[in-house]
């Protein structure tokens, strides 16, 4: 029988993004013991390649802004389908939290007068998101590293959690193993936060870092959590395209809200062809009025290169298909063309956008301040997850609470640039706060030994086949390559379907797994066990994919190409049944609060 | 496509294990010395340890050796290996060996937490906030885009050649303990740690760490030496000391 070691807490965090550590900190100010676990190193996680900024209606650039206004703007760039609470909430909120940070010792770029310098992005009215150049997420995740290693968390780096542990439906902690040795490690608690961030993995294409399998979302499925909006996955308009081993890599949307533009192969600036109706009043008509947006005047309406994620994406698909793209199957996003309107154009380029000068110069071999960047969409970002307590963060087990990209709700069909940093803040903390609250009055029932045992032996697996079943890595990589072609940025029901019977197809693959060598940083073994939490988000998102018969943000099918006013009434909520099966329904969404209302109404 | 010939440093952790490895994989444009070795993980050696997260240069995970000289694997183009040569991956020589690439980096979180936090002078505004220049943070936020790769602790001679992890925090701490001492809002004074448990005087200047770093922080002159000048002014200055006995 395989051995493993116990350790206790009042709270188990899962994850040290923005999300994680947010939490940890909270819970152990709140004077619970806090054990935080993460599959990379410290400060390693994806939040470090955030790069645009944190949005905040500080209202230092434009004193117009308003928590009323950053609601409004985050409910219609989720096309209506956010829960309104979360919205309104993480609205009220991300001011505080912006500022709590500089109390911790970070460092935003600064206006004239000294205060936190905020800038455009898109879907946000007015310049919103505190920054520090295109690095913003290092800045957050160091913050909160530095902050938090003196508050007596205990942190487990390598560590990968691959069960939660539960008791007639209620959470009594997690089972993981360590890196370094491949040893269990079960972490037995009265409250665990799932702060596991997205899942960008899954697909071919994609912006995320390793670490997004989208891991802790189907941790919390199987521990019988709700899941909701799986449909809607974000895919940002601009990766890079070329040379082929960069492609996906990120290309702030920073860029156009320094005045970047995007254009086809015959030079035009396609995005004015298409500017949907609910944003014909704050889109610029020419391209002189975009450009004054973008250097700050206050009456001049935005570019369209800045409307939403999900509509600029489309439109560069269309031009792609339509054989108006570049040489390598993206668009041009020119920055360097400021220099018609500044006379230190390059030199500014290279100090508002450090990252992405670098980032082109070392790894495509292309000076940004002078010629055109070639771009396409890449999956970036999963606007649906577990379902969770507006307030509370709690999700539908007692105990057990999810945090940042993992949960859902706050961004609806779509979400806003800058509003997942802000997400990870408000909402971090406040599952820190009510999960220490949980514990002080909760105690734990332990965990079964048998539970424990089947794990572990589960887990163990793939070093009986050794040498004879299928290989982990190949078995990733066609997963990734029919979800980018079937269940990617343009949809429609024959092919989800044939995702479908490739993704059941998939899972008796999953189960053939087999790897070599030993238990030690084994990163074939850990694959491995990654492979069944990836195979149920993917069939999560194909699932809702098929089931919402509508287009809206995130999701576009092209055999539905309206919005439908049914599904917009509507989230899509998984649950895994008695028999292991994944159950779908259409919950009604909860009538929004009359006020709220009325800010809408008057933000139109 | 051309084939390229890796020697990597394979090693199951314990000391005295260990041993280059050839391995063949084809090159395509464009491909980074990450990619490559993916590319051996998924063909030949799927044990094949390594550490990395986000292939973009951001994360600081990927740190090795490749022909000798401390890189980010995930920002070493193939393309500029001399070629027909074969390329020699190795992990970092400052750090114990977990397994083949993967070093065990602890040691720099245990020597981070030693150093005394940030703590900000009571807030400039009413509603608890600052008021900073631009001007006067620039120098800081150079020091914050440290991507803790610890490619600098690994070519410090001090930590390298003489192993002196505890007697010296090392390039990157004193960027960090720079970033804070130079912090506008900053008021706490480090200057008597970075002598003693820091051993500040163990640095001579051979501006290695300032090479390496991939963030092209200016380690040495923009952090280490005015770190010392600080330490000089407060403990070895005459005058200075005079003026403080008499304050
Ligand atoms: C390139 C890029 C740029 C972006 N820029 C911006 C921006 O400018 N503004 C903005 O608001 N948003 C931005 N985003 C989105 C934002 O960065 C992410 O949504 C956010 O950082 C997610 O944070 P998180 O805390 O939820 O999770 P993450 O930061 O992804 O952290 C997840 C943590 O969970 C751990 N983990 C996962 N699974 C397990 C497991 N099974 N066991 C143990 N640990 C586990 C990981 O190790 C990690 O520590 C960007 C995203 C990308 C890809
Ligand atoms: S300058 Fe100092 S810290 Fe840097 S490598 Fe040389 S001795 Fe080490
Ligand atoms: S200072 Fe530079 S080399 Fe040293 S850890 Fe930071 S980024 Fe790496
Ligand atoms: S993998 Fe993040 S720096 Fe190389």
């Amino acid at each position: 029988m395989e051995g493993y070691t116990t350790v206790k807490h009042d709270v188990l965090v899962i994850g040290s993004g923005g999300a994680g550590l947010r939490a940890a900190i909270e819970a152990s100010a709140l004077g619970v013991s806090v054990g935080m676990v993460c599959r990379s190193l410290l400060g390693k996680a994806h939040t470090v390649m955030a790069e645009g900024g944190v949005a905040a209606a500080l209202a230092n650039v434009d004193d117009r802004d308003s928590w009323k206004v950053h609601f409004a703007d985050t409910m219609r760039g989720g096309q209506y389908l956010n829960n309104w609470r979360m919205a309104e909430i993480h609205a009220k909120e991300s001011p505080d939290r912006v500022k709590e940070l500089e109390a911790w010792g970070a460092v935003f770029d600064r206006t004239d007068d000294g205060r936190i310098l905020q800038r455009n992005f898109g879907g946000h009215r007015y310049p919103r998101l505190a920054h520090v150049g295109d690095r913003t997420g290092l800045e957050m995740i160091r913050t909160l590293q530095d902050h938090g290693i003196h508050q007596g968390i205990e942190i487990y780096q390598e560590f990968t959690i691959i069960r939660l542990l539960t008791y007639s439906g209620k959470i009594t902690g997690a089972i993981g193993y360590d890196r370094e040795k491949g040893l269990f490690k079960v972490f037995e608690s009265k409250a665990v936060i799932i702060a596991t961030g997205g899942m960008g993995r899954i697909y071919k294409i994609s912006s995320n870092s390793w670490d997004c399998t989208g891991g802790g979302i189907s941790l919390a499925y199987h521990a019988g959590a709700e899941l909701i909006d799986m449909e809607f996955v974000q895919f940002h308009p601009t990766g890079m395209v070329w040379p082929p081993s960069v492609r996906g890599l990120l290309i702030t949307e920073g860029v156009r809200g320094e005045g970047g533009v995007l254009r086809n192969n015959k030079g035009r600036r396609f995005m004015f062809d298409d500017i949907p109706e609910n944003y014909k009043n704050q889109t610029s008509m020419d391209e002189e009025e975009g450009w004054r947006y973008t250097q700050g005047d206050k009456n001049a309406r935005r570019p369209p290169e800045l409307l939403t994620r999900d509509h600029v994406a489309r439109c560069i698909m269309r031009e792609i298909r339509e054989g108006r793209g570049s040489p390598h199957g993206g668009v041009f996003l020119d920055i360097a063309w400021i220099k018609e309107k500044i006379s230190n154009a390059p030199e500014h380029i290279r100090k508002k956008l450090p990252s992405m000068y670098h980032q082109f110069k070392e790894l495509a071999g292309v000076d940004i301040t002078k010629e055109p960047m070639e771009v396409g969409p890449t999956t970036h970002y999963i606007m649906g997850g577990v379902k969770v307590n507006a307030d509370t963060q709690m999700t539908s087990v007692s105990g057990l609470f999810a945090a940042g990209e993992c949960a859902a709700g706050l961004h609806g069909a779509n979400r806003l640039g800058g509003n997942s940093l802000s997400d990870l803040l408000v909402f971090g903390k406040r599952a820190g706060e009510f999960a220490a609250k949980y514990a002080k009055e909760n105690t734990i029932p332990s965990a079964s030994v048998d539970q424990i045992q089947r794990i572990i032996e589960e887990s163990l697996a793939p070093f009986n086949r050794s040498g004879s079943g299928q290989n982990a890595f190949q078995i990733q990589s066609q997963m990734q390559d029919f979800m980018q072609e079937l269940v990617g940025i343009v949809r429609n029901e024959k092919d989800l379907n044939a995702a479908l019977d490739k993704i059941e197809a998939l899972k008796k693959q999953v189960e053939q797994v087999s790897c070599d060598g030993n238990r030690g940083y084994n990163p074939g073994w850990h694959t491995a066990i990654e492979l069944p939490h990836m195979v149920t988000v993917a069939e999560a998102i194909t699932r809702a994919a098929i089931d919402r018969k509508e287009s809206r943000g995130g999701h576009f099918r092209e055999d539905f190409p309206d919005k439908s006013e049914e599904f917009g009434n509507v989230n899509i909520s998984i649950k895994k049944d008695a028999a292991g099966n994944m159950k779908m329904e259409r919950v009604q969404k909860e009538k929004m609060r009359e006020d709220l209302k009325q800010i809408i109404e008057e933000m139109k | 496509m051309t084939k390229v010939t890796f020697k990597i440093w394979r090693s199951n952790g314990s000391p005295g294990d260990g041993k280059f490895q050839d391995y063949e994989t084809d090159i395509t444009e464009g491909m980074v010395v990450l990619d490559a070795v993916h590319q051996i993980q998924a063909e030949s050696a799927s044990d094949l340890a390594v550490r990395w997260n986000c292939k973009a240069g951001k994360c600081g995970s990927c740190s090795a050796e490749i022909n000798g000289r401390p890189r980010l694997m995930c920002m070493t183009r193939m393309g500029d290996m001399p070629e027909g040569k074969p390329v020699m991956i190795q992990p970092m020589k400052s750090f114990p060996v977990i397994r083949d690439l993967v070093t065990d980096v602890s040691v720099n979180f245990r020597t981070k937490k030693k150093i005394k936090k940030f703590k900000p002078r009571p807030p400039d505004a009413p509603d608890g906030t600052w008021r900073m220049a631009q001007s006067d943070i620039d120098r800081v936020q150079e020091f914050r885009k440290c991507i803790e790769c610890f490619l600098c602790q690994d070519v410090c001679h001090v930590l390298r050649e003489h192993n002196l992890h505890e007697e010296f925090v090392g390039p990157r701490h004193l960027v960090y303990t720079a970033a804070l001492e130079m912090h506008p809002l900053d008021v706490e004074d480090r200057r008597g740690d970075l002598k003693d448990e820091g051993g500040i005087g163990f640095c001579n200047i051979t501006k290695c760490c300032t090479t390496v770093c991939p963030e092209n922080i200016t380690i040495t002159d923009n952090a280490i030496i005015p770190l010392k000048e600080r330490v000089v002014d407060k403990y070895y200055d005459p005058i200075m000391r005079f003026f403080r006995i008499f304050k």
